[in-house]
């Protein structure tokens, strides 16, 4: 069985569907990503997943409980760690825990302790009578994961939650991550980190414009839709940019254009004849990588979001 | 509807804050309803005769009570609920908890309606300093602070759920809360008005509570009390229930 079973989730808002057919499972122990452009639909699937939106069409089951259903239930047993950041203002770092806590029954005593735990978890301690106000960016986004971790959930739903980290706290976190991961929990992980996606993640889902196209390991996307290797490169003369475009497809090599630069998948054995090399001005050449991918499979470089 | 006992959790969030931040708060809003009570009461008193011989801060004292009773639970369920709600996310946050829009949307009423009984304790501790309370009935001025309160929190955190932003608050004083507040029984009997406005005002959410404020301070309820007790829940009635299901049509998406 899987912790989260989600079968023909649509969700509109107006004219807009953000999601547009889902269908996923997440096993336990894992640690999934979705991926995705901005505007992919991550955010609105997962608050669907957490129980804070309504489900369009379709279904949803978390641990085996409708989310229809049973709200209450799942979202006791849930970490969420939200894309906007929405710590309580009036109340200080400590209070934010303590209180967030009540929330969910747990007694003072241990709410304090829990809070402590995860404050020094996520190098706070020190900043424990600190307004929010007066927290860094980073500090504030640190917060928001050790709140989520206040009832001692079995599954984390977290969307893009290294966003605006510095590099040793961005990697800090996704130890932490990873040690909640060995002690068995399940993760959801929305991310527009491609490293990120690579280091944690056993299995992504890209997502565009509402819908999954694409799902597998890490290494099994880059395998499948990366080709062996990467060539980015320049047109010498933009008048013969159609010419140019017209010979790749002759020699049935797959490229994305992304402003002025053009990156063309080459597939085992393949090679750009002289004519064609002539035509261009190599900027790089690299084995493919998750970002390749994402560019090949969306259309959009992560740079242009 | 189901709010649930969870919504304590959010009465408790909300108490923390007020006690933390009270210094900042509180004493503006207790100087006022003193301030009125002193210029109106003594000041202009002076120069007003009433029927039976009452003097005029005695006439009014209750009707102030009433109405500062009406303004901490407003304030508390318009700015502050709309600011937790829409600057601060706090409701996110809360929602995303086993808490359900219900229990935050009826933790918020029953806190506006805490915010009334606390006002109207502190002002009849005052005028029972003064000399102005007449009757052990006034104590009874606590359980009708809670009526008020839970009726006006009600009526606010409505009004909260459908506004687009917080500039539509100006309506809601100008043209509902402070006509109530001059018009209200407060400074004058109602009786006094034109009939067209004597309707209107019987109607209206601050009159009852006023007229039975003043009937439990100086010990002779009147008449009206128990249309009064019966305006007061029928506006519970309908907005209690009514500001549940809109916040949830606001917040759910
Ligand atoms: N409350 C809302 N009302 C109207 N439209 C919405 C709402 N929330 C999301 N949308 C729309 O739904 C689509 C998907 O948005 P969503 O936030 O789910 O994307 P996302 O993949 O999380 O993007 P990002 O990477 O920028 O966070 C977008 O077109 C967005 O404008
Ligand atoms: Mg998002």
């Amino acid at each position: 069985m899987s912790v989260i079973q989600i079968r023909g989730v649509v969700k509109r808002f107006g004219p807009i569907t953000a999601v547009d057919g889902v269908d996923l499972d997440v096993g336990y122990g894992e640690c999934f990503g979705l991926l995705g452009p901005n505007g992919a639909g991550k955010t609105s699937l997962v608050r669907m997943i957490t129980g804070v939106s309504p489900i369009g069409e379709g279904s949803i089951r978390v641990d085996g409980k409708d989310v229809t259903q049973e709200p209450r239930q799942i979202k006791s047993s849930l970490g969420v760690v939200p894309q906007e950041d929405n710590l309580d203002p009036d109340l200080n770092v400590l209070e934010n825990l303590v209180t967030f806590a009540r929330y969910f029954d747990i007694p003072r005593a241990e709410a304090k302790r829990r809070a402590m735990a995860n404050l020094q978890l996520f190098e706070l301690q020190d900043r424990q009578r600190a307004k929010i106000e007066e927290l860094s960016g980073g500090m504030k986004r640190r917060l928001l994961i050790a709140r989520a971790l206040t009832n001692q959930p079995k599954l984390l739903i977290l969307d893009e939650p290294t966003v605006g980290l510095d590099p040793q706290t961005k990697h800090l976190v996704w130890r932490k991550l990873r040690s909640l991961k060995a002690q068995g929990a399940t993760l959801l992980l929305c991310t527009q980190n491609m490293d990120e996606a690579s280091f944690l993640c056993d299995r992504l889902a890209v997502m565009n414009e509402g819908r999954i196209i694409a799902l597998d390991s890490p290494q099994e996307l880059i395998k499948k839709y990366g080709g062996s290797q990467i060539m980015e490169v320049r047109l010498r003369s933009d008048e013969r940019r159609d010419l140019v475009l017209l010979k790749l497809s002759e020699q049935s090599l797959q490229w994305q254009e992304i402003e002025d630069t053009l990156y063309i998948f080459q597939g085992d054995g393949q090679v750009l004849d002289q004519d064609l090399l002539g035509e261009l001005v190599i900027m790089n050449q690299h084995a493919p990588t998750l970002e390749d991918v994402f560019l090949k499979l969306t259309g959009r470089s992560l740079k242009e979001q | 509807m189901n709010p649930s006992y969870r919504s304590l959790r959010v009465w408790q969030r909300n108490r923390d804050v007020f006690f933390k931040l009270w210094r900042s708060e509180v004493p503006g809003f207790f100087a006022e309803p003193i301030l009125i009570l002193l210029a109106m009461g003594f000041g202009l008193g002076t120069y007003v005769a009433l029927d039976e011989g009452q003097r005029y801060i005695e006439f009014i004292a209750p009707g102030i009570i009433a109405a500062y009773a009406m303004f901490s639970a407003s304030f508390e369920c318009t700015y502050g609920s709309f600011i937790r709600m829409k600057y601060q996310k706090t409701y996110d946050s809360i929602i995303a908890t086993p808490l359900s829009i219900d229990d935050v949307s009826a933790g918020e009423i029953f806190w506006g309606t805490t915010r009334s009984i606390l006002t109207a304790c502190v002002i009849l501790v005052i005028i029972a300093a003064f000399g102005l309370v007449e009757s052990p009935w006034a104590l009874l001025v606590i359980p009708l602070a809670a009526l008020a309160g839970l009726m006006f929190s009600s009526i606010a955190l409505f009004f909260t759920s459908v506004v687009p932003a917080i500039y539509s608050f100006n309506y809601y004083y100008t043209l509902f809360i402070t006509p109530m507040f001059f018009l209200g029984d407060v400074f004058f009997p109602v009786d006094t008005l034109p009939p067209v406005l004597q309707h209107i005002a019987w109607i209206a959410p601050l009159t009852p509570v006023a007229n039975l404020m003043r009937s439990v301070v100086t010990g002779s309820p009147g008449e009206g009390a128990w249309w009064g007790l019966g305006v007061i829940a029928g506006y519970i009635a309908v907005f209690f229930p009514l500001s549940l299901l809109m916040m949830k049509r606001r917040l759910l998406r």
